[in-house]
C-alpha cells in the first residue's frame, strides 16, 4: 500500500509539450509510472515520448481512463488547468507550477467545493516537487533514485529539503511508503493535516515525518490534529530558525507574520503535541531511525 | 510589492473610499505650495516610506503655517527614517504627502488580509484604531471584529453592516462604513492585493468616515495582469541587492553574518542557514538559485553574494532534482576563475549527475573545499572561516 499514488495510477501530464514537462515525463516513464497521456489545448493528436496528446482533460480521461494528473502549466493558466482536471473526474492532481497568484488559488479551492467530498479531486501543491511512492510510481520532478521503498511517510513543504531527508534515510537503509510535497505557497491544495490523516489510515506507513518551515498556521494546526487523532509516531523538522521576521524567504508562504509562525514557536507547539523534533536538518534521518527502533 | 501611502489612498479613493484632501511633494518649496493649494490652516506632512511606525519615528508632522511646512520638509527630505519596521539602516525620504488636517472624533482599525487558515480573505477591524494591530490583539483582544469573505460572491452588504454595528457605529454612519468596506474589498480582489490596512480610519467631528492612513501590498505573482500597479514600484525603498537579485530571477535576503550561502530550494536554503548557525557560524544571506540553474545563473549568484562586504566564506549547497550537479559545478568553476577570489569556498553537491559535478570540480585545480553532507559542509565552511581569521589573512581581492 501507499497513499495517493501507486502502480495502477493512470497519469496524464497537463502542459506536456513544454521543455521541462517533456524531460520529466520521460523521467516518470523511466521510473515505471503509468503515464497514459498529455493535454495541451490545440495540440491534440501529437505524441510526446510515445504518449498521446489531447486537447482537453475530458477527452484524455475518456480515451485513457486517466485518474491522476501532473500540472506543468505556466502560472497565469495553471489555476484554470487544475479546475479543468477537477471537472473531468481526475482523482488526484499534483501542481508543480511556482508563481500562481494567491487569489487564483482561493478560486480553485472554492471551485473544488462544488463537488461532493467523495467525488472531490485531491490536490497537492502548487509550488511543490510532487509525490512519489518509491518502487511504484512518481508524479513529480524529484530524483527517484534517492528514495528506497519502505515504511516512512514523508510530508514536506520544500522540495529539495525533502530530498535531503530522503537521502539521509537511504544512507541508513530506511525506505519511504510515500513522500508528498504540499508546496511552499500560502494557499495550497492539501495541508499537513490532510496528508497526516491519509498516512494514519495507510497500513504500509509505520512512522510519519513532517518537514515544515516558517510562516503560516499549518504546522500548528497539524500539531493539534496529531495530538487528538494520530496514533503513529511523528517526527518533525522546521526550517528557518535563523530566518528574520517579516521577510519572505523564497517560498511565497515562508514569512513570519504572526505568533506561532516562527520556527522556534512551531517546534515548541509540535513538541507539546508529542511530536519528536529533529533539532537540525543534519539529524532528520538519525531522528527517524531512533524513533523507528523504539517503536 | 509594497506601495506608498499616497498611492494606496489614490487607489482606494477610486474604489469609493473617502480620504482627506492631500497632495504629493518632492521638495520643501513644493510642499508649502501644495498646502496653499489645499487651503485650511492646519496640515499634516507625512514622509512617504515603505514602512509602518512613521509617526513614532518622527516622519509625520503637524504644521500650522507654510513656514512650518517648509521647516518640517527641510528636516525630512534626504534623511533615512528608522522605524520599528525598517531595521537600523532605515528608509530614504524622497517624497512627502501634505494633507489637510481633519477634526478626529474616533479612530478605527481596518485590515484586509489573506487568511491562511480559512484560505480566504479576512477582514479584521477594531474600535481601538491608531494602535498597531499586534498591540490591539495583546491589550484589547475583545475589541477585534473578524469576518471572512466567501470568494464566489464577494463581500456582502450584511457582513459590512455587521462589522459596522459591532464596532459601535451609530446608524447614521453605517452607510459610509459599508461603502468603505466594500471599496476596500473591491480594490483587494480586483487588484490582487495581499494586504489593505487603514489605520486609522477616522470618524470626523462632522460625521465623515475618512481613511487617514492607508497601506497596500500586492501579490508579486499577479503583477503580470496589473501593469498599472507594477509602475508604482519604488526601488529607492528596496534593498538594492534584493532588487538586483529579483531582476535576475534569484531570491535573496541579506542577513548580518559572514558565511555567504548559495543553495537551490527555499527550504534547503533555510536549513543550510540553520546548520551554519549550529556549526558556530552566522549566515550572511538567504539565497535560492531556483530550479534549472545554468552555469551563468550560478556565476551571477556568486557575484551577488560577494556584493556583501561582510562575506568571508562561501558555502554552495545543491541537492539537484530539477537541477544538474554538472551545470552547477561548471558555474562554480566559471565564477571562481572570473572573480579571482581569495576566500574559502565549500561546495556540497548531491542528486542528479553528482559524479560528473565532482569530476568537474576536481579537474579544475581550484582550491575548492568539497563536502558530502550538509553538516560536513557547514562545519568546513565555518572551520575555514575561523582558520582564516586566526591566521589574520586578508581574504578579499574580488571584482
Amino acid at each position: 500500500m501507499s497513499i495517493l499514488l501507486d502502480r495502477d495510477s493512470r497519469v496524464i501530464v497537463q502542459g506536456i509539450t513544454g521543455r521541462m514537462a517533456r524531460f520529466h515525463t520521460k523521467d516518470m516513464l523511466n521510473y515505471g509510472t503509468n503515464v497514459v497521456g498529455g493535454v495541451v489545448p490545440g495540440k491534440g493528436g501529437e505524441t510526446v515520448e510515445g504518449v498521446p496528446v489531447f486537447d482537453t482533460v475530458k477527452q484524455a480521461v475518456e480515451a485513457t481512463g486517466a485518474d491522476a494528473s501532473l500540472v506543468f502549466v505556466p502560472p497565469p493558466f495553471a489555476a484554470d488547468s487544475i479546475m479543468e482536471a477537477a471537472d473531468a473526474g481526475i482523482r488526484y492532481c499534483v501542481c508543480i507550477t511556482d508563481g500562481i497568484p494567491a487569489q487564483d488559488m482561493i478560486r480553485v479551492k472554492r471551485y473544488m467545493y462544488r463537488y461532493p467530498k467523495e467525488k472531490r479531486m485531491v490536490l497537492t501543491g502548487p509550488n511543490c516537487a510532487g509525490t512519489i511512492s518509491p518502487g511504484k510510481a512518481l508524479l513529480g520532478i524529484m530524483p527517484g533514485h534517492i528514495y528506497l521503498p519502505g515504511h516512512v511517510g514523508i510530508i514536506g513543504r520544500s522540495g529539495t529539503l525533502g530530498y535531503e531527508a530522503a537521502a539521509q534515510l537511504k544512507e541508513r537503509g530506511i525506505g519511504v511508503s510515500t513522500s508528498v510535497g504540499i508546496g511552499g505557497d500560502p494557499i495550497n491544495g492539501s495541508s499537513f493535516k490532510d496528508i497526516l490523516q491519509r498516512f494514519e489510515e495507510d497500513e504500509d506507513t509505520h512512522v510519519i515525518a513532517m518537514i515544515g518551515e516558517i510562516g503560516g498556521p499549518q504546522e500548528a494546526e497539524a500539531a493539534e490534529y496529531i495530538r487528538d487523532h494520530i496514533t503513529k509516531p511523528v517526527i518533525a523538522y522546521v526550517a528557518g530558525l535563523t530566518a528574520p521576521k517579516g521577510r519572505t524567504m523564497g517560498h511565497a508562504g515562508a514569512i513570519i507574520s504572526a505568533f506561532g509562525e516562527s520556527a522556534s514557536e512551531k517546534v515548541e507547539i509540535l513538541s507539546a503535541a508529542g511530536v519528536t523534533v529533529a533539532e537540525n536538518p543534519a539529524v532528520i534521518g538519525e531522528t527517524i531511525a531512533r524513533v523507528m527502533e523504539a517503536a | 510589492m509594497d506601495i506608498h501611502e499616497y498611492q494606496a489612498k489614490e487607489i482606494l479613493s477610486n474604489f469609493g473610499v473617502a480620504i482627506p484632501s492631500g497632495a504629493l511633494a518632492y521638495s520643501p518649496e513644493q510642499a508649502a505650495y501644495r498646502a496653499r493649494e489645499l487651503g485650511g490652516d492646519k496640515w499634516i506632512v507625512k514622509a512617504q516610506v515603505h514602512a509602518g511606525g512613521r509617526g513614532k519615528a518622527g516622519g509625520v508632522k503637524l504644521c500650522n503655517t507654510e513656514n512650518e511646512i517648509y521647516q518640517a520638509c527641510d528636516d525630512l527630505f534626504g534623511r533615512k527614517l528608522v522605524t520599528h519596521q525598517t531595521g537600523p539602516e532605515g528608509k530614504g525620504i524622497y517624497r512627502v504627502y501634505v494633507e489637510a488636517a481633519v477634526p478626529i472624533d474616533r479612530e478605527i482599525y481596518l485590515g484586509f488580509v489573506l487568511d491562511r487558515s480559512s484560505q480566504r480573505v479576512m477582514i479584521v477591524a477594531s474600535s481601538e484604531g491608531g494602535m498597531e494591530i499586534e498591540d490591539i490583539s495583546a491589550d484589547r483582544p475583545e475589541s477585534i471584529v473578524r469576518s471572512i469573505v466567501e470568494p464566489a460572491v464577494g463581500l456582502q452588504e450584511f457582513q459590512a453592516r455587521e462589522i459596522a454595528f459591532n464596532l459601535g457605529l451609530e446608524p447614521r454612519l453605517i452607510q459610509q462604513m459599508v461603502r468603505t468596506l466594500q471599496g476596500c474589498y473591491a480594490a483587494f480582489s480586483e487588484l490582487d492585493a495581499t494586504m489593505v490596512e487603514i489605520n486609522p480610519l477616522v470618524i470626523t467631528g462632522d460625521d465623515r468616515v475618512l481613511a487617514l492612513d492607508a497601506k497596500m501590498s500586492f501579490d508579486d505573482n499577479a503583477l503580470f495582469r496589473h501593469p498599472q500597479i507594477s509602475e508604482l514600484r519604488d526601488k529607492s525603498q528596496e534593498d538594492p541587492r534584493e532588487s538586483r537579485a529579483a531582476d535576475r530571477g534569484l531570491s535573496y535576503v541579506g542577513l548580518d553574518g559572514n558565511i555567504g550561502c548559495i543553495v537551490n530550494g527555499a527550504g534547503l536554503a533555510m536549513a543550510t542557514m540553520d546548520t551554519i548557525k549550529l556549526a558556530g557560524g552566522e549566515p550572511a544571506n538567504f539565497l535560492d538559485i531556483g530550479g534549472g540553474a545554468s552555469p551563468e545563473r550560478v556565476a551571477k549568484a556568486f557575484r551577488l553574494v560577494l556584493s556583501d562586504d561582510n562575506v568571508q566564506a562561501i558555502l554552495v549547497n545543491i541537492f539537484a532534482g530539477i537541477n544538474r550537479c554538472d551545470w552547477v559545478a561548471e558555474g562554480v568553476v566559471q565564477a571562481l576563475r572570473e572573480l579571482d577570489l581569495d576566500l574559502p569556498v565549500v561546495v556540497r553537491l548531491a542528486g542528479t549527475n553528482v559524479e560528473e559535478g565532482q569530476k568537474i570540480l576536481a579537474k579544475s585545480g581550484l582550491p575548492i573545499i568539497r563536502a558530502s553532507t550538509l553538516m560536513e559542509a557547514a562545519e568546513r565552511a565555518v572551520g575555514a572561516w575561523k582558520n582564516d581569521l586566526t591566521q589574520g589573512t586578508k581574504m578579499r581581492a574580488v571584482k
